[in-house]
């Protein structure tokens, strides 16, 4: 049985729990105003809440979802307004301190996991916005499960030293020497989207390389893309234009959301207003990033081989000369992603497939097949080192036990 | 005792073209709206990639995507004084099966039928007299007119990209298009499909011999093309696998590539695949539906009930499912009375194959698409004048090769062994230089009164009850309309430069065995008359108004086109009564 549409819309009309015990501070405004409840509703578009605290298909923000960390899965809470199971008893203050300082109900630390360090550049107000928005939807009864983290990141406390070393509180300070718009899509960026989770590269504690902000990582099976300026890895061969068209639609001119990225431009981009999505481009837009040209020539008879299956399995798709067709299938001779220098998401989409997200704009969702029972890791390889360095790109050269790991890395994962 | 399920607006029963079709009508009118499909679940990346839907094996010989007779079948038998045998492996037809039901493995040829075709018996009339038709033919007049449905077949090729060359804008003769079709308000969305060398060829030989060629209108796109409901579809790569395969490139309109990925986003639609309507059932007074009963894959029993029963399987299962219900008076050929069964018709299609000079001819026809082709329309429908030929009826003839897939391409010229050095030699030396047009002669299939469906009275499906009985014929009518077609498009293929040909003229008996088209139609016809349909102008049931049968079931008799064009549009004017009257005021839309 296939029924159909994801619980989106939350049109659950304002069902205040009977239990809302939150206080509200002075000067702040009152958690049952509507104007309050509608800011905190587009601030947990913005943060995602869902990505992490809705099982696919499940409850809304009623948790249980596994996270994969490096570390080990940790498992999301229910952030329902639920007295036993969710928040419901929660304090304001002990909401605020989890979201923006990282320390949970009972002092102890939370798992960045959750992104408190880009939270922290909310404000306190935003942060009790979202409160009260969790506050009118329906209150779910549902435990969660353990983590499954391993000794010892089992232990909580040690956060104090991941804190001291990675975590910087504080709301976000303006630049005015840039736009409104430029702040606000900084903001966004490092805040409440949380863009760096997943595409900054983390040192092996998992705390932010500070150096090599927004310049590609790889997480749960997957490479996330550069989205700095970066003509060859990032977004310099982009417009504003293309960017907010992909945070719109999951689709522009050249490529299309996949794997994690689906599900954040369905439970986030997507939703957010144009003004922001434009702002978000223009911070990254504004990123310079890192431009080496880190790529030796690939072996005639690779090139051979590649370009010979790039033909027979490819191209009716992606065309003889990589253009593919705008919004339907990406343009391989113009996609970043392809050439990048983390190869570990085109392998996989070649292995396995992938399907595209589809939203609002771009309701088709097309998909790429799986090939990875039809070629094997050398003609893989081979195909991938012909469209990474075919059409006037390049990119460093890939060799079969890439492939081999990623094919081992990627068989008992979930697509 | 089935188990109930909380009531809907709406049941669909069956989801392929129609059925996604009305499902994206009434969605949007805000109903709630559940589909079930007997078969399985299919969307395009996951069922169709291109690393292996082309093959041949797999989904031609063995019929992969469509149903499996074990599931359920017919019985056959050519007249009624013969005893009808169940059929035990397809062959005339290719009954569908599955989420997108013909849409996903059709040719996609879309078609409009002739305005004169929609008021068949007066106009044949008018111009022949009563004297000139076969006693024995009941064709009759549709109760919908060409202009009323003109507006439903622009918006379904607008739904599915369709390109093609216009023959005749709002009333204006262009060249280049079927002159003899019916004015269109609008050219198609995109422009004709290229012609491979053959079919090329084809064009030129016809315009020799003063014919006006035209390519076939086609769902397989020639370029990009985004829907109205925002749906993107690409360009075809001409690889020639249309017919009997799903298409891997998003090229093809069917429901996954124009309707579904819109359709399934709405919070108001539910879709249940694996469950087998087995009966529609209706309240006491036998004039109401009250929902719809299944069975799943385990065999559990379920009742679906919902205030408006639409019925959109295949043509052959609508009528069963009817027959099955007891919803309308069986169709019984002595007495000449009932409506459920009766003006059951198919496609006369034939072809020409031409062998050529293979050092002169390499028409590398495996470049093609499943509605490529030149054709001309100077001998369909009353295009013509039928007075010295003493018959009625025609169709489109063409170079209409749908490609050149390796099992079934194998033809050698008249005379050549079957088997042998000197067979294999043949298959070699003419593969590229042969034209092998599959359904190039592709004429009408009219009704008569002894051809017909009803019950078996022998043999039982796995539910228990009697499989439905084919009894079918090839009339004189029809054999002369084809001997006449046939011989017309071999000389075009000759003209060609064919050193030999192959002339296979359709005969009687009608033929179950072998692949004609999946064009059956008729069963539950439309009407104006209770007496001699089962639907109204609307693909409403006369006796039981809150049921709409979809599909071509509803054609009074089958016109020289491939039907879906005709299908989609008469959905769409369903749907538009459906929303436009009859939510308003739920009754009969028109008065018996």
């Amino acid at each position: 049985m296939h029924k159909a549409p994801r619980m989106r819309a939350f049109a659950w009309a304002a069902i205040l729990s009977a239990a809302t015990v939150c206080q509200a501070d002075g000067g702040s405004s009152s958690p049952q105003e509507f104007t309050q409840i509608e800011r905190g509703r587009y601030l947990s578009i913005l943060s995602d809440c869902s990505g992490c605290h809705t099982v696919p298909g499940g409850k809304p923000f009623a948790g249980g979802r596994a996270i994969e960390t490096p570390f080990g899965n940790i498992v999301s809470p229910n952030i329902t307004s639920d007295l036993e199971t969710g928040i419901g008893t929660w304090t304001d203050d002990q909401f605020d301190a989890a979201l923006r300082k990282g320390i949970g109900r009972t002092g102890a630390h939370i798992y960045p996991a959750m992104p408190y360090n880009a939270y922290t550049q909310m404000s306190r107000d935003d942060v009790l916005a979202i409160r009260a928005y969790l506050n009118s939807l329906q209150p779910v009864r549902q435990s969660r499960n353990a983590n499954t983290l391993p000794f010892p990141f089992n232990i909580r406390s040690a956060m104090a030293v991941w804190n001291a070393l990675y975590f910087k509180a504080g709301d976000y300070k303006p630049d005015p020497a840039k736009s409104a718009e430029w702040n606000r899509g900084k903001f966004i960026v490092d805040g409440p989207a949380h863009c760096g989770a997943c595409h900054t590269p983390k040192t092996l504690l998992g705390g932010d390389r500070k150096d090599q902000y927004l310049q590609g990582a790889n997480l749960q099976g997957w490479s996330a893309p550069d989205i700095t300026n970066s003509r060859r890895a990032g977004l310099g061969n982009w417009t504003v234009e293309d960017v907010a068209t992909y945070l719109k639609t999951g689709h522009n001119r050249v490529t299309a959301a996949t794997g994690p990225m689906a599900e954040a431009v369905d439970l986030s981009t997507s939703r957010m207003t144009d003004e922001d999505r434009a702002a978000i481009a223009t911070y990254l837009k504004s990123l310079p990033g890192k431009d080496e040209s880190g790529s030796a020539p690939v072996d005639a008879n690779v090139m051979a081989a590649g370009g010979s299956i790039y033909r027979d399995q490819c191209s009716a798709c992606h065309g003889i000369e990589g253009k593919g067709v705008p919004h339907l299938f990406p343009s391989l001779a113009d996609s970043a992603m392809v050439r990048s220098n983390d190869p570990t998401t085109v392998i996989r989409m070649v292995l396995r497939g992938a399907r595209s997200v589809g939203t609002k704009g771009e309701p088709t969702a097309p998909g790429m097949p799986s090939y990875g029972w039809q070629l094997d890791d050398r003609q893989v390889t081979a195909v991938l080192n012909y469209v990474r360095n075919s059409w006037g790109g390049a990119a460093p050269s890939i060799d079969a036990g890439r492939v081999t790991r990623v094919r081992s890395d990627t068989a008992s994962r979930s697509d | 005792m089935s188990r109930r399920l909380p009531r809907k607006d709406v049941v669909i029963v069956g989801f392929g073209w129609t059925g996604a079709i009305i499902a994206n009508e009434l969605t949007d009118e805000g109903l709630d709206v559940i589909a079930l499909e007997r078969g399985p679940w299919r969307d395009a990346p996951t069922d169709f990639p291109p690393g292996y839907m082309q093959d041949e094996l797999r989904y031609r010989i063995r019929h992969e995507l469509f149903l499996r007779p074990d599931q359920l079948t017919f019985t056959f038998r050519n007249n009624m004084g013969q005893t009808a045998l169940p059929i035990r492996s397809w062959g005339a037809f290719m009954p569908p099966n599955g989420v997108g039901g013909g849409g996903v493995h059709w040719n996609a040829e879309m078609w409009r039928f002739l305005p004169s075709d929609f008021v068949l018996k007066t106009h044949l009339t008018e111009r022949y007299g009563a004297a000139f038709l076969p006693a024995d033919m009941t064709i009759q007049d549709w109760g919908v007119t060409y202009d009323e449905l003109e507006p439903h077949y622009d918006r379904f090729e607008y739904l599915c990209g369709t390109s093609g060359t216009a023959g005749n804008l709002r009333g204006k003769i262009r060249d280049g298009g079927n002159p003899f079709e019916g004015p269109r308000s609008r050219p198609y969305p995109t422009p004709a499909q290229a012609q491979p060398f053959s079919h090329t060829l084809f064009g030129k030989a016809a315009r020799e011999l003063g014919y006006k060629p035209f390519p076939q209108p086609s769902g397989n796109l020639s370029q990009a093309y985004t829907n109205p409901l925002g749906l993107r579809l690409g360009p075809c790569t001409y690889c020639g696998f249309c017919e009997w395969f799903g298409c891997s490139n998003y090229s093809k309109a069917s429901p996954q590539t124009t309707i579904l990925p819109f359709l399934i986003r709405k919070s108001n639609f539910s879709l249940r695949d694996n469950s087998e309507v087995i009966r529609i059932n209706v309240d006491r007074s036998g004039k109401r539906a009250t929902g719809v009963t299944f069975v799943d894959s385990s065999g559990e029993e379920w009742e679906q009930q919902a205030d408006l029963v639409i019925l959109s399987a295949y043509a052959l299962f609508n009528v069963q499912l009817l027959l099955h219900s007891q919803i309308g008076q069986p169709y019984d050929p002595v007495t000449n009375t009932g409506v459920v069964g009766r003006n059951y018709t198919h496609q006369t299609i034939s072809s020409v194959n031409g062998f050529f000079d293979n050092k002169k001819f390499n028409f590398n026809p495996f470049i093609a698409s499943g509605s490529i082709g030149m054709c001309i329309d100077e001998f369909n429908g009353d295009n013509f004048d039928h007075g010295p030929h003493g018959f009625v009826g025609g169709g489109y003839v063409g170079q209409v090769q749908t490609g050149a897939r390796p099992i079934e391409s194998t033809l050698v010229p008249p005379g050549t062994p079957s088997w042998g050095a000197e067979w294999k030699k043949a298959v070699k030396d003419n593969y590229l230089s042969t034209v092998k047009p599959g359904t190039g002669v592709h004429g009408s299939f009219y009704a008569y009164r002894d051809i017909y469906l009803d019950l078996d009275p022998t043999y039982k499906d796995r539910f228990g009850r009697p499989l439905m009985r084919i009894t079918m014929d090839l009339k004189e009518n029809e054999i002369k309309q084809n001997k006449f077609l046939t011989d017309k498009f071999a000389e075009i293929v000759k003209a060609m430069g064919a050193e030999k040909l192959a002339v296979q003229y359709r005969t009687a008996p009608y033929d179950i065995t072998t692949y004609q088209t999946t064009h059956l139609n008729g069963g539950a016809i439309m009407g104006t008359d209770p007496k001699t349909s089962v639907l109204n102008r609307y693909l409403q049931s006369w006796d039981v108004p809150n049921l709409f049968v979809m599909g071509a079931s509803a054609f009074p008799q089958n016109a020289g086109y491939n039907p879906t064009l005709t299908v989609g549009a008469l959905a769409y004017w369903s749907a538009a009564a459906i929303r436009n009257q009859y939510l308003k005021n739920p009754g009969r839309l028109v008065d018996a």
